[in-house]
């Protein structure tokens, strides 16, 4: 078999050595094609994990021996955050310089028989690897025979602006620098990988990046001015450049990472942003699962390159899911200064979902001791989620909501009440006059309380969802658009309608209120009517309470000011709101902040978080958490207490939200 | 977790006669149900002309579409169309709908592409109003549109395959869609693998001309055809554990020894 890879990074020359070995007869030609010279040098250190080392002593062990012999060892992570040094230990990790890497990889080439051609840029890609049984792209992020052979990759930047420095400072640990400065946040990511050096990325917001000046700095100029931003950790060290110009990290994806007996390894298929640096753990990985699928299929290349597709997408998947998270955490970062250090780092380290209160507590049970000590101001406190909660008079054992039966959850909310008769979803929906309003022993009881609006007469949630009673009530809505399929066109409320339905919420309060419910919920979300006052899909009306955002809030603020006016101030008033509509033309999340941010002002102490179902047609992004990032940038842009629900099924995503301070209390399935 | 076997009513070479000694093998065996795939640009057989055939000559099992392209039929007659199935067999019929995959199907069927998924939408709710309506439904699709069109009006949610894996993280979906529309209880999940006992490379090959308009899709699917009883009992251990309600082996060759074959790996 003949094999000619382009590109002599980590994923290349990786797989040139494991099909040379897996080779005994000799039969395999393998060639690796190079556009720089062999000691060209981009970037300083790479990361693995422990895990990854297991991957790599398994699939080579001259090359692990060497790798691991010049290798940089820890198990800390540090945060130096608002003047102090946090650390969490029991994340192994080890790194290397990339040139080092890759003069160990190339050696080892050589010694297998592997042919290395380097300074040779290849130009006419139309004959590269013509007579070759596989060809592989190896060619890194801007890949040059991808494109030729037309493969259709989804390239985007992700993050900020970023320069990848190395410093003679040496670490002890992975270090997470953060610096305000008075254009914005800075943050490096740093790590040592041999005995003298340390790799240190900085990282800041392009607006950031702009109003600092960098845009417009010569190299010299952005090491010195980075120097002297990082002065106090530099303790005097210098920053190295390396062709450490600014950039944006360009997010690549592939539907497919073959194309005939075309495939496409490591950056050239994928990439995931550095923050959780993966690139070289990934990239070594592909040449390992595509030389496995080659043996396993006897060298039959088409067999062996879907094998190992199938293989490895699901898992590159994950972690560009991870990735992604993690990207975003650092975009945001700026919103979660305001933390407690504790918290801060907490947060930090639970940025991607790979570990969660449970894996932290595993790996380092001293620093989760100390995050739910502080989070419940005690000792041998619970963690966070069974932390107690307090808001104005409602005091809850601990932060898990249910619907239904409380089983242990220290808030439990009723079913949807209407406080009308037309606003009801179902005949066996309750009306507020009719409603069981117990306070459940053990748990506090939370009354949703709502109008149906659009979203009304229809049957009960068994049989379907928004399916119309054959002789059902009038509709009345925001503005006179039907729901779904078969459902009647709701009346557009005119003004006695509108005081009619505010006068509804008002006295339907004051009910829940004498019969003792802890908490009192207004929905604003599910498409029901006040929701549908909010959101331009469903509100197309011309007076006062339609038009521009503020227009739109008028009516829903006016039920908000006449319930709030006759709810015991001490009692808090809660309201679920749809922050984002998932549809082309509706609400984003930059405009649930500003409603939820305007509904606080208003008296509302706690939002749960919700999206969607503003119109039946949208596009959910369901999964596990599907709610989280919305609920947290609410909680950290407005500072109001939140609850979050989005499929959660366990205990332990509770604590990890909760104690990194994304949502207050966490509905649990 | 319930075990059912396809009819092989989209494989070359089927009979009449075929299909319906296929359908009585498989209810007097283990299976507990017979489903049909369903494409109109394709040698292949109506789904529901032949799960009534079906219905004639079975007793037992549930018949199924996993899953028939709803859009490509007008409400009303789709309507009809399942209605007569559910009512021949007894109230046997699940109705797994979708939109399917391939533009080919709605023009030949004179059928607006553009807003499928709308129309199963409305589909979906003018089955779920008919009087007296007792047919399971089921809804495939991926997209978080489709996983809240099965929350909406379905009893569950048919998976178009793929490794245990891949059924967890869909089954993980369904239910959050499921909880968020407010739903009482799970849904039902319905999972699919294809299956080829007697002649593995003549189901491979048909894997690879029915997928092919997929592109470099159809090599995946048909490296995924489950060739030995190891392949095949190791994938049930999977969707099992994952917690399928009921998994549907489709047949990939249409001889119906493979019933028997199948019923003996199965055990």
């Amino acid at each position: 078999m003949r094999v000619e890879i382009l590109g002599a990074g980590p994923a290349g020359l990786y797989l040139a050595i494991l099909l040379r070995k897996a080779d005994a007869a000799g039969l395999h030609t393998v060639t690796v094609t190079e556009r720089n010279p062999p000691d060209a040098t981009f970037g300083w250190g790479v990361v693995f994990s422990e895990e990854t080392l297991g991957a790599l002593r398994d699939a080579d062990y001259p090359t692990y021996l060497e790798i691991t012999d010049t290798f940089a060892r820890w198990d800390a992570i540090d945060i130096r955050y608002r003047g102090e040094l946090l650390r969490s230990r029991g994340h192994g990790f080890a790194a290397i310089a990339r040139k080092r890497l890759l003069a160990i990889l190339q050696d080892r080439c050589r010694i297998l028989g592997v042919q290395l051609y380097f300074d040779n840029e290849v130009t006419d890609l139309e004959h590269f690897g013509v007579d070759a049984d596989l060809v592989v792209a190896a060619d890194g992020v801007r890949s040059v025979l991808r494109e030729h052979h037309g493969f259709r990759p989804a390239i985007v930047p992700q993050g900020g602006k970023y320069a990848w420095f190395g410093t003679d400072l040496v670490l002890d640990s992975f270090t997470f620098l953060f610096r305000e400065t008075e254009h914005g946040l800075f943050q490096v990511h740093s790590y040592p990988f041999d005995e003298h050096t340390s790799t240190f990325i900085v990282e800041c917001q392009e607006p950031v990046w702009r109003a600092a000046g960098l845009d417009s700095m010569s190299e010299d100029e952005s090491i010195a001015f980075c120097e002297r931003l990082f002065a106090d950790d530099l303790r005097g060290h210098r920053l190295m450049s390396n062709r450490s110009v600014w950039q944006n990290f360009l997010r690549v994806e592939n539907g497919s990472w073959r194309r005939g007996n075309v495939v496409l390894v490591g950056d050239a298929a994928h990439t995931a942003h550095f923050s959780i640096g993966s690139g070289t753990k990934l990239a070594m990985e592909d040449a390992i699962a595509l030389a496995n699928s080659l043996t396993q299929h006897r060298d039959d290349v088409p067999a062996a390159l879907v094998d190992y597709e199938a293989r490895r997408q699901p898992v590159v998947a994950r972690f560009q899911r991870a990735a992604d998270d993690s990207a975003e955490y650092f975009r945001r970062v700026g919103h979660h200064t305001g933390m407690a250090p504790l918290q801060f780092v907490f947060n930090l380290l639970t940025r991607s979902g790979r570990i969660g209160h449970a894996e932290l507590t595993v790996r380092d049970p001293a620093f989760t001791t100390e995050v739910d000590n502080w989070f419940g101001a005690g000792r041998l406190a619970p963690p966070p989620a069974f932390a107690p909660f307090r808001l104005g008079d409602l005091s809850l054992p601990n932060r898990i909501a249910r619907t239904g039966a409380p089983n242990g959850a220290g808030l439990v909310y009723g079913e949807f009440t209407a406080v009308c008769a037309d606003g009801r979803i179902s005949p066996a929906t309750p009306v507020i006059s009719q409603a069981a309003l117990p306070s459940e022993a053990g748990a506090k009881f939370a009354l949703r309380l709502g109008h149906a609006g659009a979203r009304g007469s229809t049957r009960p949630p068994a049989e379907g969802v928004d399916i119309a009673l054959a002789d059902g009530w009038p509709l009345v809505a925001a503005s006179a658009r039907r729901y779904g399929p078969g459902m009647a066109v709701p009346a557009e409320l005119d003004a006695a309608g509108l005081d009619r339905v505010r006068d509804a919420f008002a006295r339907a309060a004051s009910v829940a209120a004498d019969a003792g419910v802890d908490l009192l919920e207004l929905d604003l979300a599910h498409g029901y009517l006040l929701a549908g006052f909010l959101s331009p899909l469903t509100n197309h009306r011309t007076d006062e309470f339609g038009g521009d955002l503020p227009a739109r809030l008028r009516f829903p603020l006016a039920v908000v000011d006449a319930v709030r006016a006759v709810w015991p101030a001490e009692r808090p008033l809660s309201v679920c709101l749809t922050v984002a509509d998932w549809h082309r033309g509706g609400l984003t999340v930059d405009d649930g902040v500003r409603i939820a941010g305007t509904l606080a002002e208003h008296g509302v102490g706690l939002v749960r978080v919700s999206a969607g179902q503003t119109v039946a047609e949208c596009q959910p992004e369901y999964r596990r958490a599907f709610l989280t990032a919305q609920a947290d940038r609410v909680r950290s842009e407005v500072g109001v207490a939140v609850v979050v629900g989005g499929y959660l099924t366990t205990v332990d995503e509770a604590n990890t939200i909760i104690g990194a301070g994304r949502a207050d209390l966490c509905e649990l399935v | 977790m319930r075990i059912g076997i396809g009819l092989p009513t989209t494989t070359p070479g089927v009979s009449g006669g075929l299909l319906l000694e296929w359908a009585r093998q498989a209810d007097a065996g283990p299976f507990s149900s017979v489903a049909v795939l369903d494409r109109l640009v394709y040698d292949s057989v109506d789904p529901f002309v032949a799960l009534g055939a079906a219905a004639a000559v079975t007793s037992r099992v549930r018949l199924a579409t996993m899953i028939s392209i709803g859009p490509l039929r007008s409400p009303a007659v789709l309507a009809k169309q399942a209605s007569s199935v559910h009512l021949v067999a007894g109230g046997r019929l699940t109705l797994g709908l979708g939109i399917g995959a391939r533009l080919d199907d709605y023009t030949a069927a004179g059928a607006d592409h553009r807003n499928r998924g709308a129309r199963l939408s409305e589909q979906l709710a003018h089955l779920r109003a008919l009087p007296g309506d007792t047919m399971e439904l089921l809804v495939g699709g991926n997209s978080g549109a489709a996983l809240a069109r099965m929350a909406r009006y379905a009893d569950g949610y048919a998976h178009g395959g793929g490794p245990p894996r891949a059924f967890a993280s869909a089954a993980a979906r369904a239910r959050a869609a499921w909880h968020d529309l407010g739903r009482p209880g799970e849904p039902a999940l319905w999972g699919q693998a294809y299956f080829a006992l007697g002649d593995p490379a003549a189901g491979t090959a048909y894997l690879r001309d029915y997928y092919a308009f997929t592109g470099p899709f159809a090599e995946t699917v048909a490296a995924a055809n489950l060739t030995s009883a190891g392949a095949i009992r190791d994938l049930v251990r999977g969707y099992r554990a994952e917690g399928c309600d009921e998994l549907v082996l489709l047949p990939t060759v249409a001889d119906p020894a493979e019933v028997a074959r199948l019923a003996e790996v199965l055990g």
